[in-house]
This record gives structure tokens, C-alpha cells and sequence, in this order.
């Protein structure tokens, strides 16, 4: 027994998706296929004059040993974005669930990251951990640890991750919180009541009741990784040391808007449109059959 | 009521506009600068504003340098580009090949009628923004050089004798070693790599960045910068901050935080530093020209620019254009210069302001400050020594650091990060030859 609703005629139908389809055809399909059209151009910064070049940008980015190493600093960078911002928050979540007194308070606190821009986040970081004033790499010197992202790519990746997943924390708190409310207690007390432990009903009943939230925050932090950290990784590290941060969202921005190179950073917008295109479908495809709504 | 108040809004900014305009013919001039440059910039206009009443001149800043280019290069997209457009030395080559969208300063000059001799200008400064055929392009307005701060204290506390030598890098590389020895932490930390190691490196010591004269005679040039000197000179660089000698900070002018904090003893930064560093260092200091490598190329040759030049963008009437000539006619007199360089240690565009400085007595009295001039104009500039015009050129700077950044972190050899350099920066020359075609 499908739950669906029938229109008769299709004017109403029409009516009714124009606005969503509208939206889209001014801000994505336009914007999407002048990108495709202009990646196959060099043109002059002023929009002077433009070479047809066919698949030449696509060719010289192919060809680029730090292009193709930036798939990978993208994809290790995404993974951990997502794994650090998503654990933390259901961790915060399950511990506020519990408490009887003062959730609220816990709650609001545990938000307020989230209203803290991109940015603005990277600066907070930054401060932090600057190799000559920070308050942290001061302690870790004190420790023996000499801390130093300007030159070292592994810590400058853990930092932009860092400040990446930390307002996100926030966001999927609040998500996770929520859906742990609406998690029937009845369940979990005849839980309770058969012996099981507070961790056996956490990985048997909770986490699979939790599943359909979990696959949405999945997909949301993968995209919000992609293409919302930029603002982060810019005031950070600038993409570097060494390319060791610059995924391909910063990489579009810093060709495109520092080097001018228009041609280059629509190639890499097309790039980048196929690549979200294939996870989105690997996503629903095979992620989602394990989802239980 | 919404309505009505809209339109006395519309009507009455539509009454007011063309009133103003009427009366004094606008000039927008868009710059890169905040903070005391800022104010001295908006004083500048002010004054010139206050000169005449023919001409009002808007300034506006629009971030920073990279941010004011892509501004000036959106608004000429959308046809709304301001008269005067501040662009920074390394986006010379890009606007340069741009002919349609800008009106070279000579053009203006000898259009508006406004006073100009181009010879007034100081050689070095003019020849970055000067077509082969010797016509100026754009007008220079701020300009540095590299030179090398020294904390007079911390050489002291070292055991070292704060007036030691200097002049050429093999003296500073004993006196690093004697710093070490004497307990120092930060023996050198530098401010804009690519722009001081590098490019002046090779100004100075007369040996080629790139061929075809540095780009300045075809757009078919590539990098050089991996030849015997500047690897032997980054090699030198590489083991320094392997022993901890040299403290690697930045890209840009992080490295200034620490010197000015009196953490460091010696800074290769640029002469307009000073600014900062006389306000904010709480030890003593000095200036000291830029070192080279004694018996490298034919150094000391003369070292070349950073900073900023004024564009005039195409497609304003010719009575706006008329405004934009008296006003970098007005930026070019000698008090206004004069005033300039020793307010923010930049270099003066003329030699009469140069000589109107010295004469006020500002050099006796703030020792080091004409280093930057001498260290500029003492050699006539040959090709390796006029400056740099290659295109996408912030973004070669970019790769430059990233390889800089190998070297220090011992990743690389110097030789294997500067071939890489050259590498991928070659392939970013190829593709702005392309799209200048």
C-alpha cells in the first residue's frame, strides 16, 4: 500500500515544482553549463579575448602530478572531516540524551560553534595554534613537541580538519540529539529489563534506529567538506605546505580568482561536478540499502 | 506609504547625482590599502581634492592586492571598472597584455596635458612598469626593495659584535654559526621568499629569473631559476634551516612578527618595514643593504622592486580621463613624494624627491633609510636587473614557495625543487602565451 497522491491534468503539478525547477535552471543548470562551455577556452582575465583550446585544460590538469594528488588530499580530507565532526556529535548527543537536569543548557552551549563562520573558525585556530604565539603549539613546545604546520603537511592537515569539523560538531549534535529523542523508550526498556547493557542497546537498538539521520549527515558533511571548508583551508594554510591541503573546491578558487586562469578553474569545476555527481549515486546506490527507515 | 517613500528616494537621489557631477568631475580610484597607508593614501587625495575644484578624486579600498586586481578585473567585465586601478608588480604581465582594457600613462598624460617627464622618474622604479620601446605604462606608486634588518641587541646578547660585517652572505653565514654558538635561537627568519631569495637574488647578482630579459621581451619566456647561483644560494638557505640557523615562518611577511617581537636577529625583509619595525621593536635596530654572494655573477648589481603601480583603465570620457592626468601629476611632485617615502619607507618615484629628502636632513636623522635608494639606483639596471614581467605570475609565485617550502623542510634538494619549479612554472607561461595570443 503505496502512499501517493494523483493530480488530475498536469497544470497544478507543473505549478507547483516551477519555482524548485526555476531556481535550479537559473543557479545550477545555467552556471553549470557555461562552466562546461568555458572549460574548453583559455581566455585573457578581462574577457578580452579567448583561445578554443578542445580538451586542452582538461589535459593539462590530467597531466598535473599535483592536480591528481589533490583527489587524495580531497578524499583523505572529507573522510576525516566527516569521521571527526560526525563521532564527536553522536558521542555529545548520546551523554546529553542521558542527562535528566541541565540537557538545555548542554544543548545550547553545544550549538553555539555552529554559528561561528567558516572563516572566522580558521582565524580561532589559527590563533591557537600559530607556530609564534599560540596557545597550544606554547604548550606542546613545553612538551618537547616542536609544532610547526607552516612547514609540516601532516599537521597542517590535521589542523584545517580540525577546524573544520568543529562547528560542524554542533550542527550534527543537534541532528542526532533529536533523533535520539524520538528513539521509543519502550523499546529500550524491554532492553533494559532482558539484561542488556547500556553499549549492547546503544549498537543493537539505537544506532540502527539512528541510521536514516546518520546516512543524511553523512551525505550533508561529505558535501560540506567538499565545498564549504574552503573558507577555512584559505585563512589556515592557503592550501599549503607544499599543495598538502589544497583539495579541489580551493584549488577552483585559487586558479580561478588568484591566478585568473578562468579556462583552468571551469575545467575543474566540470571535474569537480562529475566527481559529486559519482558519489551522490554511490551514496544512495549502496549506502542507503543499508538504511532502515 | 512604502511606495511613496521609494520614489522621493529614487527621485531624489536621481535629482542629486547629476547635480555633483555637474559641478566636479568624478575619478574613482580603487587601492589595496588599509590601516596608516590607508589613511595617508585618503590624506593624499584629500589634498589633491582640496588643490582644485575641477576634479573630486573617490579612493576606495577594495582588500588586498590580489582582491583589488580580481575586483578592478570583475567591475571591467561588468563595464562599471574604476579610472585608477592599484595593481600589484606581479600583476604587471596580466595587465600589460590586457591592451584593450587599459590606457598606458603616457597616453593619458600627453592626452589631459597635465605635466609629465617621464625622465623625471627614478630608472629603476619606472623600468618594472616601462614598455620596451621606453614608454611608461603605469604609474609607479609604491615601491621597496629587500634589505636586511638587524636586532642590534640580540646580536649583543649572542656575544656577537652588533656592528660585524654583513655585506655578503658568506659573512653572515659566520656570524649565524656565532650566533648559534652564542645561544641564539632565530639567527634568520625572512619575509616574502620567492620575491627576496629569488628574484632579487638574481637581480643583484645580474644572472637571468627567466630568458627573453626576464619576459620582458616576448611572451615566449621561461624560468631560469634553477641555475648555479640561486641553487647555490638556496642550498646555503636549506642547510641554515636544517642547523636552525634559518627559521622558516611564511609566505608572506609572517616572519616581521617575530623579528619585531626582538625574537630574531636577522630579517631580510623589504625596506618599507620600516614603518612597523620603528614603531613596534623595543631593541635596537638597523638597516643594512641586502648580502650577496661575494664573487657570484657580478653582484652587487642593483636589486629590483615590489609593491604597486597605478593603471588607468579603458573606456571613461576624455574630460575624466583630463582629472586622471592632473591627479597622477599631483601624485608625481616632489613634496608629495618626498612626504610619502619617509612616511611609509617606500622608495621616492623621483630622484628630485630622493634629493629633496636628503636635503631636509631625514637620512641623518633615521640612519639606514637611503639604503633602499642607493641599493637601487648605484648600478645602471641591465636585462637581468630591470625586474620581472611574466604572466600568471602570482601563481608561479605560489609554486616557487611550495618548492621553497621542500627545501626547508629537507624534502628536496635544492637543484630537484627548483627544477620543479621551473617545470610547472613553464607550463603556466605556456598557457598565458596562449590566451594573449
Amino acid at each position: 500500500m503505496e502512499k501517493r497522491v494523483t493530480f488530475r491534468g498536469w497544470m497544478l503539478p507543473a505549478l507547483l515544482i516551477a519555482p524548485q525547477v526555476i531556481i535550479s535552471a537559473v543557479f545550477f543548470f545555467y552556471p553549470a553549463g557555461q562552466a562546461i562551455w568555458q572549460s574548453l577556452f583559455i581566455p585573457d582575465p578581462f574577457g578580452l579575448s579567448s583561445q578554443f583550446v578542445g580538451l586542452g585544460n582538461f589535459e593539462f590538469l590530467l597531466t598535473d602530478r599535483f592536480y591528481r594528488a589533490s583527489f587524495l588530499t580531497t578524499a583523505v580530507f572529507s573522510i576525516l572531516v566527516t569521521l571527526c565532526s560526525m563521532i564527536p556529535a553522536l558521542f555529545l548527543a548520546v551523554i546529553a540524551d542521558r542527562l535528566i537536569k541541565g540537557s538545555g543548557v548542554y544543548r545550547t552551549l553545544l550549538i553555539w560553534p555552529y554559528a561561528v563562520a567558516p572563516a572566522v573558525a580558521g582565524v580561532l585556530w589559527l590563533f591557537m595554534f600559530n607556530t609564534r604565539v599560540g596557545v597550544v603549539s606554547w604548550y606542546l613546545g613545553n612538551l618537547g613537541y616542536d609544532w610547526n604546520h607552516v612547514l609540516n603537511g601532516g599537521e597542517a592537515m590535521g589542523l584545517v580538519v580540525v577546524a573544520s569539523a568543529w562547528g560542524r560538531i554542533s550542527y550534527n549534535f543537534l541532528f542526532f540529539f533529536a533523533a535520539l529523542q524520538a528513539v521509543p523508550r519502550s523499546v529500550i526498556e524491554a532492553a533494559a529489563i532482558d539484561g542488556a547493557r547500556f553499549w549492547t542497546r546503544f549498537w543493537t537498538i539505537v544506532l540502527p534506529l539512528l541510521s536514516p539521520t546518520t546516512f543524511f549527515l553523512l551525505v550533508v558533511n561529505v558535501v560540506y567538506s567538499f565545498f564549504e571548508t574552503f573558507g577555512v583551508i584559505h585563512t589556515i594554510t592557503a592550501g599549503g605546505p607544499q599543495q598538502s591541503t589544497t583539495i579541489l573546491v580551493y584549488k577552483v578558487f585559487s586558479d580561478g580568482f588568484v591566478g585568473q586562469d578562468l579556462g583552468s578553474s571551469s575545467a575543474q569545476s566540470v571535474i569537480l561536478l562529475i566527481v559529486v555527481g559519482l558519489l551522490t549515486i554511490i551514496q544512495f546506490k549502496f549506502i542507503e540499502k543499508r538504511v532502515h527507515y | 506609504m512604502k511606495k511613496t517613500l521609494f520614489g522621493v528616494l529614487a527621485t531624489s537621489t536621481a535629482l542629486l547625482s547629476p547635480l555633483a557631477a555637474a559641478a566636479e568631475t568624478e575619478v574613482q580610484f580603487w587601492h589595496a590599502f588599509t590601516g596608516r597607508l590607508g589613511e595617508l593614501v585618503k590624506a593624499q587625495v584629500e589634498e589633491f581634492n582640496a588643490s582644485q575644484d575641477a576634479y573630486t578624486v573617490v579612493e576606495s579600498h577594495k582588500g588586498n592586492y590580489s582582491e583589488t586586481l580580481n575586483a578592478g578585473i570583475a567591475a571591467f567585465r561588468a563595464g562599471e571598472q574604476p579610472h585608477i586601478l592599484m595593481v600589484f608588480e606581479v600583476g604587471t604581465a596580466t595587465m600589460m597584455a590586457a591592451g584593450g582594457a587599459i590606457k598606458p600613462v603616457h597616453e593619458v598624460m600627453a592626452q589631459s596635458g597635465a605635466t609629465f617627464d617621464p625622465d623625471a622618474y627614478i630608472g629603476a622604479v619606472k623600468g618594472y612598469y616601462t614598455s620596451t620601446e621606453g614608454e611608461m605604462l603605469s604609474l609607479p606608486f609604491n615601491s621597496s626593495t629587500p634589505v636586511l634588518w638587524v636586532n642590534r641587541d640580540a646580536m649583543s646578547a649572542a656575544g656577537v659584535d652588533p656592528d660585524t660585517d654583513l655585506s655578503t652572505w658568506q659573512k653572515v653565514g659566520e656570524t649565524l654559526d656565532a650566533l648559534k654558538a652564542g645561544g641564539e635561537e632565530c639567527g634568520l627568519v625572512t619575509a616574502w621568499q620567492s620575491w627576496i631569495h629569488l628574484e632579487n637574488f638574481s637581480a643583484y647578482h645580474d644572472v637571468p629569473f627567466a630568458s627573453k630579459d626576464n619576459g620582458f621581451a616576448g611572451l615566449d619566456t621561461e624560468l631560469m631559476l634553477n641555475g648555479p647561483a640561486q641553487v647555490a644560494h638556496l642550498t646555503a638557505m636549506g642547510e641554515w634551516a636544517a642547523d636552525g640557523k634559518f627559521i622558516y615562518t611564511g609566505r608572506r611577511n609572517e616572519g616581521g612578527a617575530n623579528f619585531r617581537a626582538g625574537e630574531c636577529a636577522l630579517f631580510t625583509e623589504s625596506s618599507a618595514g620600516y614603518a612597523g619595525i620603528s614603531s613596534e621593536a623595543e631593541f635596537d635596530f638597523d638597516v643594512r643593504p641586502l648580502p650577496y654572494w661575494e664573487g657570484v655573477g657580478n653582484a652587487p648589481q642593483n636589486t629590483i622592486i615590489g609593491g604597486a603601480s597605478l593603471w588607468v583603465m579603458e573606456g571613461h570620457e576624455d574630460a575624466e580621463y583630463k582629472g586622471v592626468g592632473e591627479f597622477l601629476s599631483f601624485l608625481s611632485t616632489s613634496d608629495v613624494q618626498a612626504s610619502w617615502h619617509q612616511n611609509t619607507g617606500y622608495l621616492p618615484i623621483t630622484a628630485e624627491a630622493g634629493v629633496a629628502t636628503r636635503a631636509a636632513g631625514f637620512y641623518e636623522q633615521n640612519p639606514g633609510t637611503d639604503i633602499a635608494v642607493i641599493q637601487m639606483t648605484a648600478k645602471e639596471p641591465t636585462a637581468n636587473s630591470k625586474g620581472l614581467r611574466l604572466g600568471s605570475f602570482d601563481q608561479i609565485r605560489g609554486i616557487i614557495d611550495e618548492e621553497l617550502e621542500a627545501i626547508w623542510a629537507g624534502d628536496k634538494s635544492a637543484q630537484e625543487a627548483m627544477d620543479s619549479a621551473k617545470a610547472r612554472g613553464d607550463a603556466l607561461l605556456r598557457r598565458f602565451e596562449t590566451a594573449n595570443r
